[in-house]
């Protein structure tokens, strides 16, 4: 029972996406099924634009995150210097004040950079992720300290041993991670809203959001479509690897 | 050779560093600073005001507002997600046919944006058409808006929260629920314990680490999320479902009023400290379960 009140909204939008707007509030079986609301949506609002706008930044975000937290986790999980504590707990203090929260100071920051409205400006906060940092310096540590005195004494450098030891071995967690980052930034509204203001930079959940709420005129049938449209990649993705996607929002979590 | 471990450290370092300060650091000391200074305005420039801001915030009433619907939004979706996440993992712990479907259906709205989400339930309550109305009228109850109605939009912005978080929730109970040993279950059995005193007795206790967890988690998310408030209500009618960040949007991006967002946000911060300390606080405390 519960199971269908959960699902019920979901399949109210799927029904009504794909039937023709006369049958958007009428279940009958034998309605026709289209993909018309699709096709109008798409060409009502440039998604095609923002889907391409999304994908790069979740690849840009993704990309830098993994590079320079790895970095990061490595020297907290394995060196030994002068202020590890007190820089650890700095970090630490982002899983606390998210970026979201300072939406207008990081506003003027991106004006005085000469940055508002580009794609790099929605990512910027978020490439030093405190989370990435504590998951991956977690994973480091749990790595048997043999492994590295057996690579340093095979005469790897400390780059050397970061990539060809900690790196392999941490994927799973990165993998994670990487789940986690590409639905979190994919989903993101708020500071993107903020940040950007033309179709070349706004990301789909921006001109979902515009297009749903501007046009009173458009009928339920297509936002709904563009709706669906719009989080179909990442519920494919989920749909396809389900046991990775919990495992890695659980493991995300947990830590 | 421990000197240049340092320099390797701090190398290693610098570019997160970098980027956290400049984005968050120094972003949050910036809030707080501006909250102690007057909005610029044209050629006026930002002036000292003291808390000035902080009295203005006082005697504003959509900021007690603000704070009310957020305490109340707090209280319903919290128990709510963290009840029905319980319900859910108990139920779809067992194997049967179909449980696989059930997790699935419970866990979807987890990875929609909560964007899209708001415009699912949007249609879902549109008066008249919407199918909330719909089952209504079978039973000859007139149309309702509830979005558009100061008594009711604040609850069915919370219903959205509450479903799209609770399948969240409910995974990390799933893996607690495993760790409970299947010889416990077997004994209580045996001294012929009841399938309810066993959940209460044994089930319960045994689950409470993630229940403070999930519970801190809801509470973060109960200050953080308000994506769906810009689609579905804007804060409205009238205020009746303002929720804090959403009123830092309107401050700082509609009436470009900077300082008195700062401060607002300077609130905020401190709101979330507080859980983030009753977060590391639980952590310590209750590990000695296992």
């Amino acid at each position: 029972m519960l199971a269908v009140l959960w699902v019920a909204p979901l399949l109210y939008a799927l029904w009504s996406a794909f039937h023709p707007a006369a049958y958007e509030a009428r279940f009958v079986l034998t309605a026709p099924l289209t993909l018309e609301n699709f096709v109008t949506a798409w060409g009502k609002a440039p998604f095609a634009r923002y889907f391409l706008n999304t994908i790069f930044l979740v690849t840009l975000i993704l990309t830098v995150q993994l590079s320079l937290c790895t970095l990061a986790a490595f020297a907290f999980a394995r060196l030994e210097f002068p202020g590890k504590s007190v820089l650890f707990a700095l970090v630490l203090v982002q899983l606390l004040i998210m970026p979201d929260v300072l939406l207008v100071e990081n506003y003027r920051s991106m004006m005085r950079l000469g940055l508002v409205d580009t794609i790099l400006a929605i990512g910027l906060p978020y490439f030093a992720s405190g989370f990435a940092i504590f998951l991956l310096r977690q994973t480091f540590r749990a790595i048997p300290k043999e492994l590295d005195e057996a690579a340093r004494i095979e005469g790897c450098n400390l780059m050397g041993l970061l990539w060809r030891v900690y790196v392999p071995l941490g994927k799973p967690a990165m993998l994670a991670f990487g789940l986690v980052s590409v639905s979190h930034h994919w989903n993101n509204f708020l500071w993107p809203l903020v940040i950007t203001n033309s179709v070349e930079t706004r990301p789909l959940t921006v001109g979902l959001s515009i297009f749903a709420t501007t046009d009173s005129g458009t009928e339920w049938a297509v936002i709904n479509a563009a709706t669906l449209m719009t989080s179909a990649p990442l519920l494919l993705g989920f749909l396809l690897f389900q046991r990775q996607f919990v495992q890695s929002f659980m493991r995300a979590g947990i830590k | 050779m421990l000197k240049r471990d340092w320099i390797h450290a701090w190398l290693l370092l610098l570019p997160a560093f970098v980027l956290l300060l400049a984005f968050t650091h120094l972003p949050a000391m910036q809030t707080l600073i501006d909250s102690f200074w007057s909005t610029p305005k044209g050629r006026r420039p930002s002036a000292f005001v003291g808390t000035d801001n902080y009295v203005r915030m006082l005697a504003d009433p959509i900021f007690a507002k603000a704070m009310w619907n957020s305490a109340i939004y707090a209280a319903l979706t919290i128990p709510a997600s963290v009840m029905l996440a319980l319900a859910m993992a108990l139920w779809v712990q067992a194997r049967f046919a179909g449980v696989a479907l059930m997790r699935m259906a419970f866990f979807t709205p987890t990875v929609l944006p909560l964007i899209a989400v708001a415009n699912i339930w949007l249609f879902f309550y549109a008066p008249g058409f919407g199918l909330i109305d719909q089952i209504r009228g079978l039973f000859g109850l007139p149309s309702v808006n509830l979005l558009g109605q100061g008594g009711s939009a604040l609850y069915a912005v919370a219903v959205v929260t509450v479903w799209k978080e609770a399948g969240f929730f409910m995974i990390f109970y799933l893996a607690a629920l495993q760790t409970i040993p299947p010889a416990l279950r077997e004994a209580a059995a045996i001294e012929g314990c009841s399938s309810w005193a066993f959940f209460r007795r044994v089930t319960l206790p045994l689950i409470m680490p993630t229940t403070l967890f999930v519970s801190v988690n809801a509470t973060i998310n109960a200050f953080r999320l308000v994506d769906h408030v810009f689609v579905m209500t804007r804060g409205g009618p009238d205020n009746a479902s303002m929720l804090l960040l959403y009123y830092i949007f309107e401050n700082g991006f509609r009436f470009w009023d900077t300082a008195y967002a700062s401060a607002l946000t300077i609130v905020l911060i401190a709101v979330l400290t507080v859980a983030g300390i009753g977060q590391f606080f639980v952590a310590d405390r209750r590990v000695h379960y296992r």
